[in-house]
């Protein structure tokens, strides 16, 4: 299926909705008023799923604070030590699985070092898997475990791993993730703890994660400790207070994933990369859809409201 | 440690009329000692006679800083930049120093400067860190003079972090006024507190589930007995509890913690004893489901869908899980009373729930249910608190307003300077 | 008695910890009762894992209505312990190769990452999606424009949702470069980070307080809820 058919399904979708609505009010304000809500759940799914299997995408224009994420990356030098929190699991992978993705290729493609680690959960190292599966040992298969990345994997404490870290990381990761001293590991050798790194990547799906690097990383250590986040939709607006002076920037749901993938594939990409740098803006197109969809449901409600608080009054 | 974009230029950009490879003088007396400040042990202050060429050569002072000692044993030294200063500077406090450092960490780290046989052969698990600190003057070309050093020191720990002295006094107030309206209101003075709906619908809500011959749900959020927010629950899941006792109605509980199940169980049997009904109460019904969130999420779902609970109550921390449960309880027809102290969940509930306590109102639950003079007494000190932040508030935009109104008229201004330092210092130090 | 040592403990535990705060010696209490917490909850894992199989057992020999989703359960439960903690499958370590035990558990292609990759990711994935549609359903259900203020809350959440997508850029992009502030998209960054993180400002700090304000009832003993009780006994 090819986007003009998926432009084709909606359109005659909507234009049918519209005449039925037109030709039988009474009939269609009844239905609407006892309205089952597995219609909107099927109205949901055909939304989603027709733009998902159409590969409707939309252009993206980065906003400012996309653009100042790409900015702190893009301003760092090969060699430059960068930690890779990915404190986020399967549930959020489809808001945050992109902006991992689209960070690591970015790193990897301005020759950073990554440290990845994760304070989320214990399955937040196989998101870390994820993405050294998905775009190092693919992409990037020169770069060597040890020497130009490290998976140092999940701690448990949340926000005590944090403290604990920002002045001494190897009291607590004496071992990365699979069991390999970090004395044996060549770019573990001169880190003593995260105030050396460059800049911290966070993305984050609750707790503990963004909130609990600015509490204990960057507010306490605000010359040595710098950060830029990706988060939920949900967590983002409890963000915005930190930013710019404990957070330099966020990347907010799919959408800042989708931004933030426009500016590293027009300054990275190249057409043999396919749709795995792509899928924020996969995802937009249900999105814009599904949001559409929520505002017609809702003018929808309030027309049946008023009919029927006009009826009721007469 | 990163270099500030000052000192670089400073140390690679020629200045002034000096000759191209004109060495300046060093610094000299150089002194550290202990912090001056009461302090958690991991400061140094610095102090220094200014260079000869200060304030002809002198571009900035480099601050360097070297472990000299673990314990008895000397360690080459190995300098490493703290901090560039710019001349005319002849002080600094140099912070987050080790005063002790852990066996396993000498091993870790320090293997290759020192012999570990020896100090492994003292028993000791951790040794004292003497650090040694040099100060070098950079001249405008980037010529340095010698250094100056200093024997080693260790900082020393106080009884008291003078840097958490306001929170201190911030902390005194704040419980000093919930400890004196307990105390007021232990001394018979009525405290009038607003209504909250939500709390005067439980009773409503566990009586309708009766009349059903339904059962009620209780769900004390998904985070372990360590969160503030999982108490709260528990306080309130007494209440309800011991309205269910005296109704007769059934009340089910499956918890997300083991801890949480533990307390739960605890909680609810001393409320049906409270009630006078403790033979009503039946231990299988407050379950552990898992720790994962959606695995327990879909449990309850399901619970919710084949049971059809008359009604729901969800008071504690919540996550992504929140409108899944809170629109499956819509769709069985339970009435639902929810409150979070989660801002993120705080929409959905609303949306979906007949009933919202919102941030505070969910704390101030328990002594609103309990109707106790004494907790009551605690939401008025509660109230002070907020006039404190209130007032913090209104001051700092005050000041940092008229400060910027003050300089942008008149640059320099010392009445608009100091209104900008007060609120410098009110930002660094006070909210710090 | 029964009462009087949990409400002691409670009292200089807090207390402790609170003067910890300020004094450096004992700066490391917190982190250490964080961990004393972390390993009783670790022990009191086993007894809401015990506590899990014998509710499920008991449905299914009661045979109670919804009694085959606990053979469900139990046979998850059960499979997941045995093949996580046996290393079904696992390739021993190259460092230890006579160790059948030294390889890691969710090593690539191992059934317990078989389990994980292709059970629980997708299901968890699956739940999540479901606030799709609940977010509508909830919207379509609540979204009514009662009041002023509902109607105000309705006129930000078309500006948010719209702005959020590729919809909203295009409603506006005609207007000209002076006006940009007045772009949807923009609209919707200035709301979020103005009026938003105001309003979150207002919850959080009413929250801080309620957090402080409980915390100091449960040390003082004033609130003994959670003690078992619902009466505060002075």
């Amino acid at each position: 299926m090819n986007a003009a058919w998926a432009w084709t399904i909606l359109v005659v979708v909507v234009g049918a909705s519209l005449v039925v609505l037109v030709t039988r009010r009474e009939q269609t304000y009844r239905a609407l008023k006892d309205l089952d809500r597995r219609w909107i759940f099927l109205l949901m799914l055909l939304a989603v799923a027709i733009p998902i299997l159409g590969e409707l995408t939309f252009p993206e224009k980065p906003t400012g604070l996309a653009k100042a994420v790409f900015d702190e990356i893009e301003k760092l030098e090969p060699g430059d030590k960068v930690l890779m929190a990915w404190d986020y699991d399967p549930a959020s992978e489809g808001e945050l699985g992109p902006m991992a993705t689209a960070f690591t290729y970015h790193c990897c493609k301005k020759g950073l070092k990554m440290y990845y680690m994760t304070i989320f959960s214990p399955v937040g190292p196989q998101m870390i898997d994820d993405s050294i599966n998905n775009v190092l040992k693919t992409e990037f298969p020169h770069y060597e475990y040890g020497v130009d990345y490290v998976n140092l994997g999940y701690k448990p404490g949340y926000e005590g791993v944090v403290k604990v870290i920002v002045s001494d990381l190897k009291e607590l990761y004496t071992t990365d993730h699979y069991g390999t001293s970090t004395r044996d590991i060549p770019m573990m050798k001169d880190i003593r703890n995260i105030q050396q790194m460059d800049l911290i990547v966070n993305v984050s799906a609750g707790y503990a994660g963004t909130k609990e690097w600015v509490l204990f990383a960057t507010t306490p250590y605000p010359e040595n400790i710098k950060m830029v986040a990706g988060t939920t939709g949900v967590m983002a607006p409890g963000m915005y207070p930190y930013i710019p002076d404990q957070l330099l920037s966020l990347l907010a749901a799919i959408k800042g994933a989708a931004e933030y993938e426009e500016l590293v594939m027009s300054a990275y990409g190249n057409d043999d990369l396919g749709l795995k740098y792509r899928k924020g803006m996969l995802r937009m197109g249900p999105q814009l859809i599904a949001h559409v969809l929520i505002i017609i449901l809702i003018i929808i409600a309030n027309i049946i409201y008023f009919a029927e608080k006009r009826r009721g009054a007469a | 440690m990163k270099l500030h974009l000052f000192a670089l230029s400073v140390v690679f950009t020629s200045l002034g009329d000096a000759p191209a490879t004109a060495t300046p003088a060093p610094a000299s007396n150089l002194i550290a000692q202990d912090h001056r400040k009461w302090d958690d042990g991991t400061r140094i202050d610095l102090a220094w006679d200014l260079s000869a060429d200060d304030e002809t050569l002198v571009a900035a002072y480099r601050i360097s800083k070297a472990l000299a000692r673990f314990g008895d044993f000397q360690v080459p030294l190995k300098f490493e930049l703290v901090e560039i200063v710019k001349a005319g500077t002849g002080e600094y406090t140099v912070a987050d120093l080790a005063r002790k450092i852990r066996l396993e960490n000498i091993k870790t780290k320090y293997a290759d400067i020192v012999d570990i046989e020896s100090l492994e052969a003292t028993n000791q698990k951790t040794f004292p860190v003497a650090y040694v600190f040099q100060i070098v003057a950079v001249g405008r070309d980037g010529a340095t003079s010698a250094a100056a050093t200093t024997p080693p020191i260790t900082p020393t720990m106080e009884w008291f972090d003078g840097g958490r002295f306001w929170f201190l006094i911030i902390v005194v107030i704040f419980c000093g006024a919930v400890i004196f309206f307990i105390q007021l209101a232990r001394g018979g003075r009525p405290l009038k507190v607003r209504k909250i709906a939500g709390l005067e619908a439980i009773d409503e809500a566990v009586g309708r589930a009766t009349e059903m011959g339904r059962s009620c749900l209780y769900i004390p959020g998904i985070l372990d007995m360590n969160d503030i927010q999982t108490i709260a629950g528990i306080n309130i899941l007494a209440r309800v509890a011991k309205t269910a006792a005296s109704y007769g109605a059934k009340l089910e509980v499956p918890t997300s913690r083991s801890l949480v199940m533990a307390t739960a169980r605890e909680t609810v049997q001393g409320a049906f004893l409270a009630a006078g009904h403790p033979d009503a109460y039946r231990k299988d019904l407050i379950y552990y489901v898992t720790d994962e969130q959606f695995g327990y999420v879909a449990y309850v779902q399901g619970m919710m869908v084949r049971e059809k609970p008359a009604a729901c109550f969800y008071m504690g921390a919540f996550f992504a899980e929140s409108l899944i449960l809170a629109e499956t309880g819509n769709s069985i027809g339970a009435i639902q009373v929810a409150g979070t102290a989660m801002p993120a969940q705080l929409p959905f509930f609303v949306a979906a729930c007949d009933y919202t306590l919102i941030g505070e109102e969910f704390f101030a639950a328990s002594a609103y249910l309990s109707g106790s003079a004494e907790e009551l007494g605690s939401l008025k000190g509660q109230d002070v608190g907020k006039i404190i932040v209130g007032l913090g508030i209104i001051i700092g935009v005050i000041m940092l307003s008229a400060a910027s109104v003050i300089l942008d008229g008149s640059p320099g201004s010392p009445f608009g300077t100091a209104l900008l330092n007060a609120v410098e210092y009110l930002k660094q130090v006070i909210l710090t | 008695m029964k009462r009087l040592i949990p409400l002691w403990i409670t009292a200089i535990a807090g207390i402790v910890l609170i003067a910890s705060y300020f004094v450096p010696y004992a700066q490391g209490l917190g982190e250490l009762t964080s961990i004393w917490f972390d390993i009783l909850a670790g022990f009191a894992f086993i007894l809401g894992g015990g506590n899990l199989l014998k509710v499920h057992l008991k449905k299914v020999s009661d045979k109670v209505a919804g009694w085959g989703y606990s053979v469900i359960l139990l046979a998850s439960f059960l499979i997941t312990l045995f093949v996580g903690l046996g290393k079904i499958g696992v390739h021993p370590s190259p460092d230890y190769p006579d160790n059948s035990w030294s390889g890691v558990y969710n090593e690539v292609g191992s059934p317990f990452w078989w389990l994980y990759e292709y059970a629980f990711k997708p299901l968890t994935a699956t739940m999540f999606a479901m606030l799709a549609f609940y977010i509508a359903s909830a919207s379509f259900r609540a979204f009514r424009a009662k009041n002023v203020e509902a109607v105000l809350l309705l006129g930000t959440a078309f500006i948010i949702l719209l702005g959020r997508t590729f919809a909203g850029v295009w409603l506006t992009s005609w207007l000209p470069e002076s006006l940009s502030g007045l772009k949807i998209e923009n609209i919707s960054v200035y709301i979020m980070q103005v009026f938003n993180t105001a309003g979150s400002r207002a919850i959080i700090i009413g929250i801080a307080l309620g957090i402080a304000s409980t915390s100091l009832k449960v040390i003082l003993g004033v609130d003994r809820s959670y003690l078992g009780s619902a009466r505060s006994e002075p």
